[in-house]
């Protein structure tokens, strides 16, 4: 099980086209992922459920991932978000 | 005359009848189905035609509006293959028997509903999105096509709200202009309707029974009259042709060269002060960007931005520029802007002060955070860096330091970037005398006249009282100009000018003569400044 932690530095938090873009990336992975957000968690895949949970500028989040290919989904994902997010 | 106002979303003036524009979603009948597994057969392969279509739409809209803009095809693509739409469809087939049309026009509205009563305004957008592609998922399981306007001649289109597949799709023959009730200006279509140029409104509560009026659309103004009065027709009329004039001006010289009657070449470039301008760029069809003024970056924020911000900035506008030149311009700040952060102090000359390139190398970590994020965008396009206030050699050779420690932290660490080209700004007398020593050390330079003339003739731009003496043509700056442009050349750098000179019309022979490489203007100058450079010897 991996665990990154990340605050969002965009201004606009997770709008759709950075949204759409990391649902594609964790869906490339067979692991279970997962972005929580204080109380809330939501399956990483689910592009709808994740712009639904409106995250923005400043939210810190968790994101959690399971599974055989944990290492290197972790390791995209982490310059994902440094990157966009 | 009725007249109603709400906002522009583009600028332009359009004169034409109404059409009002049927928002009437296709009726969803409610019918009981006992082959479900047939059923949900059904929905998959209208999902499936529904996100071709949209692949077309995404690449129809590249070229329209360029990758950015375009993207929101892409993601309404994505939303149909979101599991929890798709299972939400899928389980009212199974479990109350009905058929598809039905489950995904429920499923639609209920997703868009739990979007719409979201605080954000942009996620409140998204309501939008998700009834768009419920409506082209039921679309396709009636075997229905896309509408297409029925009308002989080009009108002004009225409806409730029009979304971004409607609008990208919009005959542009055909429409004049478009007018919503609802839609804000930051949303999809408003941004596509700028991308491209279809002047539109919004916000505009018209009435019932204008079907068929004749109205007018002053996207300027954001208003829309409706059965206007003869004097307003007349002024809207001659706005309208002056900006006819200006439209075939942009589609003669479009994709011609910059290239004079003796067939000599210049790049005509164009000068930006944020992200926001790169579609007016392409739209006038500049070579590259000549100057992009990064203070933006610094004044918007209330802390200095880091390097993922900038490298967020300078990323996207290289990407949409294609391989066309970008060049950025370092940090040009001084006591007279407001960035209190800064913590600069209060001076009687702060066009002679503590500014720009003085900041840079006092204080090296605002520098260097700069130069990593242009390092890093490097990779994303075609980048260069050109530095302001320079006065000496020496302070060159300093930042060709600090710019080979930055790449050498960068290597280590394993991050890409390009070698990219270095210029100078030649904006103060001292620069210029020394022109042919800098010539050698750098890849261009580019003359800031602003400041030249300033600094030449010791007269402060912003006192009106010498406004009668300043001669931005005095034969000193003319020198000047000369000067830099035969010493440049000297020691093999290219030369361009990027102050307000380079668009002045009637030097455009002389600097040619000359021997100037690059003119950069304001967008809106680049074609008359084409027509020019093409009318010269």
């Amino acid at each position: 099980m991996k665990k990154i932690n990340h605050v969002i530095k965009d201004k606009v938090g997770i709008h759709a086209r950075p949204a759409g873009m990391l649902v594609s990336l964790v869906s490339k992975f067979s692991s279970q992922i997962t972005l929580t957000k204080g109380d809330n968690a939501v399956d990483a895949k689910r592009l709808l459920a994740l712009l639904n949970m409106g995250v923005k500028y400043g939210d810190e989040i968790t994101i959690s991932i399971d599974g055989i290919d944990e290492e290197k989904a972790a390791e995209e994902i982490q310059e994902f978000l440094k990157e966009n997010l | 005359m009725i007249k109603i106002e709400g906002k522009g979303v583009f600028g332009g003036i359009a004169i034409g009848k109404i059409a009002l524009k049927d928002n009437k979603e296709d009726p969803v009948k409610r019918t009981r189905i006992d082959d479900v597994d047939n059923e949900m057969k059904r929905f998959e392969r209208a999902k499936i035609q529904a996100q071709s279509q949209l692949e077309d739409l995404y690449n129809k809209s590249i070229k329209e509006v360029g990758e950015v803009n375009a993207m929101i095809f892409n993601v309404h693509k994505m939303m149909l293959d979101d599991l929890d739409y798709i299972e939400s469809i899928n389980n009212m087939i199974e479990t109350e028997n009905v058929n598809a049309e039905y489950a995904v026009a429920c499923t639609g509205d209920n997703f868009s509903e739990m979007f719409a009563t979201m605080d954000d305004e942009y996620m409140k957008e998204r309501a939008a999105d998700i009834k768009d592609i419920s409506e082209r998922v039921i679309k396709c399981l009636l075997g229905k096509e896309d509408e297409l306007l029925q009308t002989d001649e080009p009108v002004i289109i009225l409806a409730e709200d029009l979304a971004p597949s409607e609008t990208v799709q919009l005959d542009k023959d055909k429409v004049l202009s478009f007018v919503t009730k609802f839609g804000s200006t930051n949303s999809h279509t408003a941004i596509l309707a700028r991308t491209m140029n279809i002047p539109a409104l919004i916000g505009i509560d018209f009435p019932l029974g204008i079907h068929g009026k004749t109205a007018i659309v002053d996207g300027y103004n954001g208003i829309l009259y409706i059965d206007p009065e003869a004097d307003i027709l007349k002024q809207m009329q001659e706005k309208s042709d002056s900006d006819e004039q200006n439209k075939k001006l942009l589609q003669e010289l479009k994709g011609k060269e910059n290239i004079t009657l003796s067939g000599k070449h210049i790049n005509l470039f164009a000068n930006i002060g944020g992200t926001g301008d790169v579609a007016s760029v392409l739209a006038n069809d500049a070579g590259g960007i000549g100057l992009f003024r990064s203070e933006f970056l610094y004044l918007d924020h209330n802390d200095y931005p880091t390097e993922e911000q900038q490298l967020a900035a300078y990323k996207t506008v290289a990407q949409n520029m294609a391989g066309k030149k970008v060049i950025i311009r370092t940090l040009d700040i001084g006591a007279d802007k407001q960035v209190d952060y800064f913590n600069l102090d209060k001076e009687e000359n702060p066009a002679m002060g503590y500014r720009a390139i003085r900041i840079c190398l006092d204080r090296v970590d605002i520098f260097k955070t700069q130069l990593r994020a242009l390092l890093r965008a490097s990779v994303y396009g075609n980048i260069s860096v050109m530095y302001p206030m320079i006065i000496s050699v020496d302070e060159v050779i300093q930042i060709q330091k600090i710019m080979q420690e930055v790449k050498d932290e960068l290597k280590l660490q394993g991050i890409k970037y390009e070698d990219i080209e270095e210029g100078v700004m030649i904006e103060t007398p001292a620069a210029v005398m020394i022109s042919e020593e800098l010539g050698k050390l750098v890849d261009f330079f580019s003359l800031g006249t602003n400041d030249l003339t300033q600094y030449t003739l010791a007269i402060d731009r912003q006192n009106s009282r010498l406004d009668n003496i300043y001669d931005p043509h005095h034969p000193a700056v003319l020198e000047m100009i000369k000067m830099t442009v035969e010493n440049g050349h000297k020691g093999g750098a290219w030369v361009g000018i990027c102050g307000e000179l380079a668009a002045d019309l009637t030097l455009t022979q002389q600097f040619i003569d000359m021997g100037i490489d690059e003119l950069s203007v304001s967008p809106a100058f680049i074609l008359p400044l084409r027509k020019e450079v093409r009318e010269c010897r």
